[in-house]
């Protein structure tokens, strides 16, 4: 604990009351360092995944197999490179630059969403990530509209808009090949396989062992629990599998009609917690791809700055 | 697959081929801003390129099922992306060409006024989009300004096709060549660059791509985009 100055005693008075109330935080408001610090990383890691993220479905635009399907992709992969520009600038709000967090992100000292260590492999996984892992996004960031920041709160009101637009059309791929050819349903099939167990990772560590939950609830800027989310999203997906002819992996799915929701199988922390580490399918590469693009662009960057300045020169 | 060669065919393969080119470099692109832009141009050529080719046939098959050879584009837009001063400079050939046409075929009354009318408001995002990074990288640094020229200069002989004529299209190419020029030429000066030298046409490689024949790089353009549609022949996506 560190001691408080008197004057900072007022302060968080007013930090704890606005807070209290429901009412949000704005950037030139007081407020205390850790929670300052719990956003900034919160927020830079929502931005690395929008970023990250582009990659594994990025992967397919140049083989997207009808030129509906290729625009739909491409306009998703663009929105998401936005979500990228509205988080960093929220961040920016902050005192985070957007050079700053880069630069955590392409030295390993900030992470991003572990699901993008996954590899996409068929046509179909563009429709599994859409429905699971945009799904799965929108479940974990609805409540975060309401997040007691109030940039944050804003960014992720136009955020999920979009998300639930790319959980649709995820669904509506997955449709389209499950009432296709035997061919079209099993890829179809293979993608839930393969993501529906890393989507249900993406709500993070069961409450007991989630480092940052408890202080993050007590600030407003979390709303649920993993587990509450992780359950929700379990519940929305289950009828959904079903109108889509698609099986969901897990044997011990199962409605509990004591708490009216389904019941699922143990998750497997272990690989988790390796992806985690950095022994995903796809860590290294992602990553890799990610720094090479920056230092690709460096001289791009470079001379815009330059050109910046000496139109500056001339104008003064 | 038979194919008839109509000016929707050749106009609309350009868009497509360009837009799969620019939607090669998402992911990859040098500042976050330039994901969106360049995303937002390759998005509208590949609205321009639905739009043309349902005119000319089904867009599906079209894309996907035509060989090489059937292709009538352009082969300035099939060329690889290179750094991205060379995509800017195969943009800023394309965008300032492609404005000019469809201005004049807005204004006209063949069956592409109305595709060229609104596609003109978005060419001219794409033009004004490259002129500004001519502009930053020519007048920027040392190195910036080596690799625009180099771009430039790379693809100054695939220019002259630009302006060949295309069957079925009433336009005045010469005049648009010479609006063209003067356009590129005091922009490169602003830019600090220098307009290319060399031939813009005659040479059979630089010029061909409107009766066919295309570079070695867009056989695998092709196989890439093809082939996952032609693995499923007849299923719907
Ligand atoms: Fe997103
Ligand atoms: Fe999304």
């Amino acid at each position: 604990m560190t001691t408080i100055a008197p004057d900072e005693t007022a302060l968080e008075a007013v930090f704890d009351a606005t807070v209290a109330a429901d009412e949000r935080i704005e950037p030139r408001d007081w407020m205390p360092d850790a929670y300052r610090a719990s956003l900034v990383r919160q927020i830079a890691q929502h931005a690395h995944s929008e970023i990250i993220g582009m990659q594994p479905e990025a992967n397919w635009i140049t083989r997207a197999p009808s030129l509906r399907r290729k625009a739909i992709l491409m306009a998703k992969v663009q929105d998401e490179a936005g979500h990228g520009l509205y988080l960093y600038s929220a961040a920016e709000t902050l005192g985070a630059g957007r050079d700053e967090l880069l630069d955590m992100l392409h030295s390993g000292r900030q992470k991003y969403s572990s699901i993008f260590n996954y590899p996409t492999l068929t046509w179909a996984d563009a429709g599994a990530i859409g429905w699971l892992v945009d799904g799965a996004a929108i479940t974990n960031q609805v409540p975060l509209c309401r997040c007691s920041y109030g940039p944050y709160a804003r960014a992720m009101v136009r955020v999920c808009k979009e998300e639930s637009f790319h959980q649709r059309q995820g669904y509506e791929l997955l449709l389209t090949l499950s009432r296709g050819t035997e061919a079209q349903r099993a890829m179809a099939q293979d993608a839930v396989d393969r993501w529906w167990w890393p989507s249900l990772m993406m709500f993070g560590p069961p409450d007991d062992e989630s480092a940052h939950s408890a202080q993050s609830m007590a600030w407003k800027i979390k709303r649920h629990s993993n587990d509450e989310l992780r359950q929700r999203f379990v519940d929305i997906c289950v009828p959904q599998a079903e109108a889509l002819g698609l099986t969901l992996p897990d044997p011990d799915l199962a409605w509990n009609d004591e708490r009216g929701h389904w019941d699922f199988g143990p998750i497997d922390w272990a690989e988790f917690r390796e992806v985690l580490k950095g022994n995903g399918p796809c860590n290294e590469e992602r990553i890799s791809r990610r720094r090479q693009a920056h230092e690709d662009g460096a001289w791009v960057r470079e001379a815009a700055a330059a050109h910046a300045a000496k139109q500056g020169e001339a104008t003064r | 697959m038979n194919v008839t060669v109509t000016p929707a065919l050749a106009l609309g393969d350009d868009a497509l081929i360009l837009s799969h080119r620019l939607g090669e470099w998402i992911g990859h692109a040098p500042v976050l801003e330039e994901e969106v832009a360049l995303a937002n141009i390759a998005l509208d050529l590949l609205g321009q390129a639905r739009v043309l080719l349902s005119i000319a046939g089904d867009e599906d098959e079209l894309a996907y099922l035509r060989e090489e050879r059937q292709f009538r584009n352009l082969q300035l837009v099939e060329q690889p992306n290179g750094d991205f001063a060379h995509t800017i400079a195969r943009q800023l050939y394309f965008s300032t060409c492609q404005e000019l046409l469809y201005e004049h075929l807005a204004a006209g009354g063949s069956e592409l006024a109305p595709l060229a009318a609104k596609a003109v408001k978005e060419v001219a995002y794409h033009r004004d989009h490259a002129e500004q990074w001519t502009l930053r990288l020519g007048d920027g640094t040392e190195e910036s300004h080596r690799r625009m020229q180099h771009g430039l200069d790379a693809l100054w002989r695939f220019t002259g096709e630009l302006f060949e004529p295309v069957d079925g299209l009433d336009v005045p190419w010469s005049a648009l060549h010479d609006t063209w020029t003067t356009r590129i030429g005091s922009l490169l000066r602003r830019a600090t660059l220098t307009v290319p030298e060399g031939p813009k046409s005659g040479a059979w490689t630089a010029g061909a791509g409107r009766q066919g024949l295309h570079t070695e790089p867009f056989g695998r353009m092709l196989a890439e985009m093809q082939h996952l549609h032609r693995s499923h022949p007849g299923a719907t996506w």
